[in-house]
């Protein structure tokens, strides 16, 4: 007896061992297993991140900055960032509202899954499908202009592709499914109680969605709206295949891409995809900026 | 006193149907609740209480039948028409809003003058005993705070009907107690007239004017809380009432107002709560409290102590007698576990009910 006493009293002196006060900081043998994303992190994204920033500052020719100043004093480079823009802006904007209306229907449906499962399907299949699709569809002799004609809206085909609506339809095929998803996630996220709690204190439809919906909706709607918008802006496949790779639709991918392999100037294309970063990570900032102005707690109500 | 909760007469649910999926989730319920009353609506869950308090609030259409409000039909109603103040089980909160918007937003709705609305905000606020935490956002209270938030919200309008929903399920048993008080006090307070949803026969007793037992979409009985104690009319509501241990047997003489079953190898007599006739299957309701230990002989039961708890100034166990019929009982002395015993309850605290009705 008295030898367990004295063996308890130990271990109370000695305290926590170390692999207990590691662990209640957090650091334990699971802790491990996030060396391996570390390592794919610092592999693909770091390291060709890092060098792609040195490589940008070792022009073929000239100061460091040279490359950048190229961009920005030779239009047919420096315009790609305002044509990219104009595409994806309003892309971007459009399947938000498009999707925000559709989630809200979607909320009350029995059958979500299949629904979600359908709107996936374009993701699937990839860019070129679709932009090869369209192509058809939206071409002079396509089934569109075809029925536009044979209903007598229009008397000349529409030209909807190698333009910029040819691009333009193809990111908004694109983008929807993934801004729908993310919409709806968040739609379904707040507590019907609180629409029905606005109900009964006499708020019709329109205010509820205003004052109750939308103040809520707003910060997930600004993550949509990021995530959706980087999508769009790095559009590439659908420029070419669907727009004027050389006129309305030359977007900031292209022009990336022509420095690298038909000038075969590195440094000059990776300047180009640091400006693309960096315009991306402005509208990014700038969104989530506006985030700070909203209510960001937990939209399911409160506890219970 | 400024907020003056709108009056009316009374509320009159006439045959209410609700039918879902090809369920009937109400059937031809009828209900009249006069202004001033508090009216608990008591069953198991998915008994329909919480339909019918949907359907009364406009969030849920009927199917069938009417609910008027005296002269003004009202089930035709979209919710923000009807008017009711209604308090969830979820309490939701409007999380983007302060304390203090959150009360004011169904006076904004309206159109309210903002000073009349920051006047009205503050007196319900201090109705409900929240003063000084107008400006925090719900998810910095407590649960038995943010219940009074609801609340608030939910009279400011100055409803002439209050609609709870469970409001106290979400909440500890002590601070259970505490708010089923402060309802009350509120109610009585403001002169109002509330429905209550509820699944706890102790919150249904200790609250309402009237009960009103449903199950399975049905109204099994509507009285006040001492006559559904005293003399529950069905099987289903003295299931409710505390009347834990339900004996099945058949009925093997009458005399009176008294019937007698036999149950297994034992006989158990009790008062008629509904007729039965000889011969047939009837039920033995009898609560726990009024089952003790005794001496063999009339309405005794041999039976086996299973368990036994302890609950400060007595014992509840539960034992089981040959014929393998569970039995709650309750003893004013520790029992042995396995212990052979006799369970005995006097003959008028026994209910007979007839099987079906």
């Amino acid at each position: 007896m008295t030898m367990t006493v004295l063996a308890e009293k130990q271990i109370i002196e000695s305290g926590p061992s170390l692999h207990q006060r590691l662990a209640a900081r957090g650091f334990d043998a699971v802790t491990l297993l996030v060396i391996p994303a570390f390592a794919l992190l610092a592999l693909l994204f770091v390291y060709p991140f890092a060098y792609g920033l040195i490589l940008s500052f070792e022009p073929k020719a000239g100061s460091a900055w040279s490359n950048y100043q190229r961009f920005f004093t030779d239009p047919y480079l420096y315009t790609t960032i305002w044509k990219t823009l104009l595409l994806s802006v309003p892309v971007t904007v459009l399947n938000l509202v498009v999707s925000l209306p559709v989630a809200f229907r979607v909320r009350l449906m029995y059958r979500q899954r299949l629904l979600t499962t359908i709107l996936v399907v374009p993701i699937t299949l990839g860019t070129v499908l679709i932009a090869e699709g369209l192509l058809n569809y939206l071409g002079p002799q396509g089934w569109f202009n075809r029925t536009l004609i044979a209903v007598g809206l229009i008397d000349h085909p529409l030209r909807l592709v190698h333009n910029y609506w040819g691009v333009f339809a193809s990111l908004l095929i694109n983008g929807f499914p993934f801004t729908f998803l993310l919409v709806l996630s968040y739609v379904t996220g707040i507590d019907p109680a609180l629409e029905q709690a606005a109900a009964t204190l006499g708020a019709n439809a329109r205010q509820r969605f205003t004052s109750v919906f939308l103040p809520i909706l707003m910060p997930g709607l600004a993550i949509t709206f990021c995530l959706s918008f980087v999508q769009a802006f790095s559009v590439f496949p659908s420029a070419v295949l669907l727009g004027e790779p050389a006129g309305q639709t030359r977007v900031i991918s292209i022009a990336a891409y022509q420095a690298a392999f038909e000038e075969y100037d590195y440094s000059m294309a990776s300047a180009i995809a640091m400006i693309m970063g960096i315009v991306q990570l402005a509208i990014v900032l700038g969104m989530m900026a506006t985030r700070g102005l909203f209510y960001r707690g937990p939209v399911a109500g409160t506890k219970g | 006193m400024t907020i003056a909760l709108q009056k009316f007469d009374e509320l009159r649910l006439e045959q209410v149907r609700r039918e879902f999926g090809g369920l009937n989730a109400l059937k031809d319920v009828t209900l009249t609740v006069k202004r001033g009353e508090f009216i608990a609506l008591l069953g198991p869950s998915g008994c329909g209480k919480s339909t019918t308090l949907n359907c009364i609030a406009g969030l849920l259409p009927v199917t069938g039948g009417s609910i008027w409000l005296d002269k003004r039909r009202i089930d035709t109603l979209r919710p923000e028409e009807r008017g009711f103040g209604m308090v969830f089980q979820s309490y939701a909160l409007f999380p983007h809003l302060t304390v203090k918007q959150n009360v004011g937003f169904g006076l904004k709705m309206r159109g309210v003058p903002k000073a009349e609305i920051s006047r009205k905000v503050d007196e319900a606020l201090a109705l409900v005993r929240l003063t000084g935490q107008a400006q925090k956002l719900p998810g910095q209270l407590s649960g038995g705070q943010q219940q009074r938030v609801a609340i608030a919200r939910a009279i400011v309008i100055e409803p002439p009907l209050v609609l709870m929903d469970e409001p106290l399920s979400n909440l500890d048993a002590k601070l259970r107690l505490e708010m089923r008080a402060e309802i009350r006090r509120i109610h009585n307070t403001l002169g109002a007239t509330t429905i209550y949803v509820t699944h706890d026969q102790d919150e249904a007793l200790s609250l309402a004017d009237r009960i009103v037992v449903l199950k399975d979409g049905v109204i099994r009985q509507v009285g006040t809380p001492n006559e559904l104690y005293e003399k529950p009319a069905h099987i289903d509501v003295a299931d409710f009432m505390g009347f834990r241990n339900r004996i099945k047997g058949r009925v093997i003489r009458q005399a009176g107002a008294s019937a007698t079953l036999a149950v297994g190898g034992s006989e158990v007599t009790g008062i008629m709560r509904s007729s039965v006739q000889d011969g047939s299957e009837a039920y033995a309701a009898i609560r726990a409290d009024d089952l003790m230990t005794g001496e063999p002989g009339q309405n005794a039961f041999a039976a086996r102590i299973e368990t036994i708890e302890y609950r400060g100034r007595e014992f509840v166990g539960t034992a089981r007698t040959s014929d393998g019929i569970d039995l709650v009982f309750r003893s004013d002395h520790a029992v042995a576990l396995g212990a052979n015993v006799h369970l005995r309850a006097a003959p008028e605290r026994v209910l007979v009910f007839s099987e079906a009705m």
